[in-house]
């Protein structure tokens, strides 16, 4: 049972307040879509959600991040025993440009420094949940690089899920990447969701409704911090939004 | 068969002429400035060779491998191999100091400072690059070499044992160690902002990468942007080698330069260097030694050469996946 949750997270960036009082419960094995205009701060909150802010000198936070009770800043909690716990996808994918696709898979492991009893075993249970394996079966040693765009994302994809993390948070994971790409990784997902709770931004109403089960809407109105202007099921956030402003950005009104 | 053959089609320039004037001009200055710098290195390659072909001449390889040096006009000795080993060794203990210092202080100044300090910092650096190596010299002689004879004489207390940091004649200064030391300082500006381009230049998201799928800073360093940056380090550490190679008042100012391999012995008070070697004796040559200075000078410029080449070949072979 993993429980996450976000309670009154508020981020600066020096003397800028961007995000203001976020509350948000994600349920276990379902999938969340975070949804709003561009500088919303959308990646800024998914990304204290494992901690990621930790490379900027100049960010702040208030608030807390629950998982499974705990909140994940408090001083004793090890931020990397949270990623190991909570993975993450990138807008651009960006695999390892070094390392083959097998190593890609492995990345997590070796970064770590640990053993696994099975690493052939687990390059193939990882590519096939990110439903790739036929793919690359053969061509294992070659570059990341040397593969397509939506391939390499679905590397990222099974580079995070072999670390086998309890949530996965994705931001954008799509919007770099063709239909078809995009198709195939939407079906990942939900086949994902099956073993793990998923939070997504997106950009792609479409997408926020096949993936999803809730959604959020961000929106930051001019020089205020970015907030959550409605939060419920995405079939009522997109049918029966409560706040105008939701139902313009969800019907391409603005955004 | 009776069909015409269609006519074959002809193959057009895809090269457009530049068109206006100032294309022109611009077209015209580059191409003469990339001809004229070809050019230029070539004069100068052959003025040397011209100038030393009696020496090379008259010493035979030994020129190279050989340990002497007599300036009797009579029966004029030139062997330079103690020297060439010299520099090798001094250089390659500056580029050993210098290669972690210089890549810990870019690390430093691309990921842990924050904006303004890391602007002070690269700016020190710049300017420590730009200090001339006469004053670099004095500062080796008057301030660096007695703590450098200090640090020798505790290596060599503690770790003796190691040939290579024995000592018998129990001075410590004007080593092999306390020149590399100098040139040390000398490259690690050069090292240090090549490294700092480059890893400013990588991926954010591969480090976010690594730090999401657990990796802590060590890690993500030595598994994800020493390998993706790795060539160009090399580069900038050839670079670096080079300039080394050819230093010459700075090494000129801390070393016992001496007429004897000293193959390994880096705290002995006795080295050589090529460069500091043709300063040291160019004043009071005759007319055939100034020959075998300029022939020292071939042989700096074929080593640099060397070294440079090999820098592309490793740039070029370590990042496959850039094209
Ligand atoms: N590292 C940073 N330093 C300063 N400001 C930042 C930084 N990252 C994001 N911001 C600012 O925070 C706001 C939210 O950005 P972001 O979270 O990237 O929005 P979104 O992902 O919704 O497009 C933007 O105004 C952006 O300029
Ligand atoms: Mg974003």
């Amino acid at each position: 049972m993993t429980q996450l949750s976000a309670q009154d997270i508020n981020v600066w960036f020096g003397q800028r307040h961007v995000l203001k009082d976020v509350n948000l419960l994600f349920p276990e094995r379902e999938v969340t879509a975070l949804i709003g205009p561009s500088g919303c701060g959308k990646s800024t909150f998914i990304r204290t959600l494992n901690r990621m802010h930790e490379l900027i000198p100049s960010a702040g936070l208030g608030g807390k991040v629950l998982l499974d009770g705990v909140d994940i800043y408090e001083p004793s909690v090890d931020p990397v025993g949270v990623r190991l716990r909570v993975g993450m996808v990138f807008q651009k994918p960006n695999p390892f440009p070094t390392m083959s696709i097998k190593d890609n898979v492995l990345s997590g492991l070796k970064l770590a420094s640990r053993k696994h009893a099975d690493p052939n075993g687990l390059v193939e249970t990882s590519l096939r949940r990110a439903s790739m394996w036929n793919e690359v079966k053969d061509r294992l040693g070659d570059p990341a690089l040397s593969l397509s765009g939506g391939q390499q994302q679905r590397l990222c994809i099974a580079r995070s899920l072999a670390m086998d993390p309890d949530v996965l948070l994705m931001d954008e994971p799509c919007s770099a990447l063709d239909p078809g790409s995009t198709r195939r990784i939407e079906e990942t997902i939900l086949e994902l969701k099956e073993e793990m709770t998923i939070v997504i931004v997106t950009h792609n109403m479409q997408q926020a409704q096949r993936v999803s089960s809730q959604t959020a809407f961000f929106l930051a109105e001019d020089g205020n911090p970015g907030q959550v202007v409605e939060f419920g099921s995405t079939d009522q956030v997109f049918n029966q939004p409560v706040d105008l402003r939701t139902n313009d950005y969800v019907n391409g009104h603005f955004g | 068969m009776a069909e015409t053959q269609p006519a074959p089609i002809e193959r057009r320039s895809l090269r457009a002429k530049p068109f206006s004037k100032a294309d022109r001009a611009f077209f015209k200055s580059a191409t003469w400035a990339a001809n004229s710098s070809i050019v230029l290195v070539s004069l100068i390659f052959i003025f040397l060779m011209w100038r030393s072909w009696p020496a090379f001449e008259s010493q035979g390889v030994d020129y190279i491998f050989g340990s002497t040096w007599d300036n009797n006009p009579e029966n004029l000795v030139m062997q330079i191999g103690p020297m060439l080993w010299g520099s090798i060794l001094v250089s390659t203990i500056g580029v050993v100091l210098a290669v972690p210092m210089a890549i810990s202080l870019a690390y430093f100044i691309v990921f842990m400072a924050n904006d303004r300090f890391g602007k002070i910092a690269t700016v020190m650096v710049d300017l420590l690059a730009a200090l001339p190596s006469v004053v670099l010299g004095l500062w080796g002689l008057l301030i660096f070499s007695p703590v450098a004879a200090g640090w020798a004489e505790m290596i060599y207390q503690g770790l003796g044992f190691i040939p290579i940091f024995d000592n018998s004649s129990g001075n410590f200064l004007r080593s092999p160690f306390i020149a590399g030391w100098v040139v040390a300082v000398m490259i690690v500006p050069i090292i240090a902002s090549v490294t700092r381009e480059i890893f400013s230049q990588l991926d954010r998201d591969l480090i976010s990468a690594s730090l999401a799928l657990g990796a802590g800073r060590w890690s993500t360093f030595r598994r994800v942007i020493l390998p993706t940056s790795g060539g160009g380090i090399v580069g900038g550490v050839l670079l670096g080698l080079g300039r080394a190679l050819g230093e010459t008042v700075a090494i000129f100012f801390v070393l016992n330069l001496v007429f004897e391999v000293n193959w390994f012995n880096i705290l002995e008070d006795q080295g050589g260097s090529v460069a500091s070697m043709i300063l040291a004796k160019f004043g009071e040559a005759g007319q055939d030694e100034v020959a075998g200075l300029m022939a020292a000078g071939v042989v700096l410029f074929v080593v640099t050469l060397f070294v440079n080449m090999i820098a592309s070949f490793i740039v070029a072979k370590a990042q496959p996946w850039r094209k």
